[in-house]
């Protein structure tokens, strides 16, 4: 057996949509809902699926490289950080300035999402959507009357909605198992 | 949560290594060993202060499709109605928030029709419409806590 260590890649780059396999299906759904925690993970993964270590790698690689893996690494809960408000702050932008807006809101580090989204009329006005999360409420308004200060957003129409309650965070699961169905 | 704790949450926002034994490469760069790390991982996980460790999938690469929609939901169905919500698997996660829309909640689908598909049945078991506004353009940004 080859036990060099592997060199370490690092952040992916874009790439295509290319179909999966069968196999590339199975890996997914086997690493979905974590890394084992054991020394070498991917040999326990490439054991449980009947595959080589080195398969595994190799295309887990290949995801993070064509961009299906978009991040590998550790889903905090921000709230358990102390990050205990967090809040949607939604603009209603004229069409026309929504990507010079977005690249406003989005270059500074609390903010944490940055979206344009439909608008859905009468019932919603605002088609541009951020995240900014804080240690409380006077933490994250202090920050959005930064962004309107220095986005210059002083006469957009907008809203912040804080969260009153979680009801369920996980990371995203695209493969259901039995398992998941069972647990919700 | 100690020191090294809070080292390995910021280390492990970034990314993971892809390689034989990635937990030996991450201790050495945090200067800790292996074993350190993967007990303080296990603890983290233990005390819910990380939901996951392992990858983030870009669910439209995959075929499938992401959204985010709202709810109008009177205060007195609420339980109710998030209830029915939060017990589809597609639901990732779901917020109340301060507005007269006050039920929002994203979903993660296999395939895009199943977004509609399950939007449909929401409706359909809850009696109210449901709101769907998919991203038409995402700004880049990375999603980050300082621990």
């Amino acid at each position: 057996m080859d036990m060099r260590v592997r060199h370490c890649l690092g952040q992916q780059s874009s790439g295509t949509q290319t179909p999966l396999s069968e196999y590339d299906q199975r890996l997914i759904q086997a690493i979905q809902h974590g890394l084992p925690l054991v020394s070498r993970p991917y040999a326990a993964i490439a054991a449980q699926l009947g595959l080589t270590e080195q398969d595994v790698i190799t295309r887990i690689e290949h995801f993070k490289q064509s961009g299906i893996i978009k991040r590998m690494g550790v889903v905090v809960r921000h709230r358990e950080l102390g990050y205990r408000a967090n809040a949607m702050v939604v603009w209603d932008v004229p069409d026309e300035e929504v990507a010079e807006l977005g690249r406003c809101l989005s270059q500074f580090e609390f903010v944490t999402l940055c979206y344009r989204r439909p608008r859905r009329l009468p019932q919603w006005q605002y088609n541009l959507f951020c995240m900014i999360h804080g240690q409380d409420r006077e933490a994250v308004l202090e920050k959005y009357h930064m962004l309107i200060e220095r986005c210059g957003l002083q006469q957009t129409p907008r809203e912040v909605l804080f969260s009153r309650r979680r009801f369920k965070q996980r990371g995203a699961i695209y493969q259901p198992s039995q398992n998941d169905k069972e647990n919700v | 949560m100690n020191i090294l704790d809070r080292a390995i949450i910021n280390t492990l926002q970034d990314g993971f290594p892809i390689c034989e034994r990635p937990y030996a490469e991450v201790a050495k760069q945090l200067g800790t060993s292996e074993q350190t790390l993967l007990d303080r991982l296990q603890h983290l996980l233990d005390e819910g202060l990380l939901s996951r460790f392992g990858p983030m999938y870009h669910a439209e690469r995959m075929g499938g499709a992401l959204t985010l929609a709202a709810m109008r939901v009177p205060e007195w169905d609420f339980d109710v109605v998030s209830e029915l919500v939060n017990s589809h698997p597609e639901v990732a996660h779901n917020y109340e928030r301060d507005h007269a829309l006050n039920m929002w909640f994203v979903l993660a689908t296999e395939t895009p029709e199943r977004i509609d598909e399950v939007i449909a049945t929401i409706e359909a078991q809850t009696g109210y419409p449901v709101y769907n506004m998919p991203k038409q353009h995402e700004f880049y940004i990375g999603l980050r806590f300082k621990a």
